[in-house]
């Protein structure tokens, strides 16, 4: 058994590639029980911790102006074959969380929005920023104990979703569910193509020079 | 002290900032993403320790947060999110201390993904194997 330092493929196979999914939506919808779900580790719960002036709703009267707000992300790890990590970042949707969303849309491979249909507008703002932002996402529609269940097709309606836009049954609670979203989303990326993938608002010109030429 | 005026809810009596000496940004240069991953420098725990023990200078600038960021990525690498969850510490302030051990040549850091790098077709297919294969 050779040891670490003698096997030169060592230092380099020590670094995987690492890949970025979000998964959305409103308050309560399950994001942190589909991480879970799918996570080979358990959903870890990390800090961002944001310093930043008169956030209008930390309207924090006596405390001086500069507030630092934290706010929890759950994440899970899903190591693919040894050289490709999965990194899935529970991320919440509410207007007032926005700021997060730059740096985890950065880079990220797309977006998973976990919808509940007794609350379908709490989507919104995640759809909103997804599709300002370029980024593919698939919608999943979380089945919940004592929730009427709503074909796919009113869903894609009532989200006013483009026909591309994958919507899906979900059962955050297992695993092979959770996991046939990602499958979903992945694929749903592929077909889309790689040359608008994360494209930022403003980079549209360069994005549209990235067509293919008709 | 049953009447403690603070319990764990209160969280941690060091505020976090402190462990980086107020420093809320590292290095401009290093960009780290929160799936950067970061791995030590073979053999870098091993010597970060001994000098520990020994009491010599050079560890000095390190704090138990720093060597419990270095035990976390001896063996394998750990992405920034992981080290924090690990930690139990924001993510700015483990961003800070990993910009402290790249500055000591303790770790390396893989940059960050940039957009118009995400992966080809060959990978996204290989992802999609491999979740299936779950």
């Amino acid at each position: 058994m050779a040891s670490a330092h003698c096997d030169p493929a060592g230092a380099e196979a020590a670094a995987p590639v690492a890949l970025k999914i979000l998964v959305t939506g409103g308050f309560g919808v399950g994001k942190t029980t589909f991480t879970g779900a799918v996570s080979e580790i358990r959903a870890l719960r990390t800090e961002a911790a944001m310093t930043e002036a008169g956030r209008p709703h930390d309207d924090l009267v006596g405390v001086e102006a500069k507030a630092t707000t934290t706010v929890a992300m759950d994440f899970g790890r899903i190591t693919l074959g040894g050289s490709t990590v999965l990194y899935l970042f529970g991320t919440p949707g509410q207007d007032r969380f926005r700021f997060l969303w730059d740096e985890l849309a950065a880079g990220a491979l797309g977006a998973v929005v976990i919808a509940d249909t007794r609350r379908l507008a709490d989507s919104f703002p995640a759809l909103d920023d997804l599709e300002r932002r370029g980024l593919p996402f698939a919608v999943a529609v979380n089945r919940f104990d004592g929730a009427r269940a709503y074909p796919v097709g009113s869903v894609r309606t009532a989200l006013d979703l483009d026909d591309h836009v994958p919507v899906v049954p979900c059962d955050a609670r297992r695993r092979e569910s959770a996991r046939d979203v990602l499958v979903t989303l992945v694929d749903h990326v592929l077909r889309t193509g790689t040359a608008l993938r994360g494209t930022a608002p403003w980079d549209e010109g360069r994005a549209a020079g990235l067509r293919t030429p008709r | 002290m049953s009447e403690a005026w603070f319990d764990d809810a209160a969280g941690p009596v060091v505020r976090p900032y402190a462990m980086t000496r107020g420093r809320t940004r590292s290095d401009a240069r290093l960009r780290l993403d929160l799936i950067s991953q970061v791995v030590a420098e073979d053999g870098a725990l091993r010597d970060a320790e001994s000098a520990e023990a020994a009491g010599r200078p050079e560890t000095a600038r390190l704090g138990p947060e720093h060597l419990a960021i270095l035990r976390g990525c001896a063996s394998t690498s750990r992405s920034v999110a992981e080290l924090a969850a690990d930690l139990d510490l924001p993510v700015g302030v483990v961003r800070v201390l990993i910009g402290d051990l790249v500055d000591a040549a303790l770790v390396r850091v893989t940059r960050p993904v940039p957009p118009a790098d995400l992966p080809d077709e060959g990978i996204l297919r290989e992802v999609i194997d491999g979740l299936r294969a779950l």
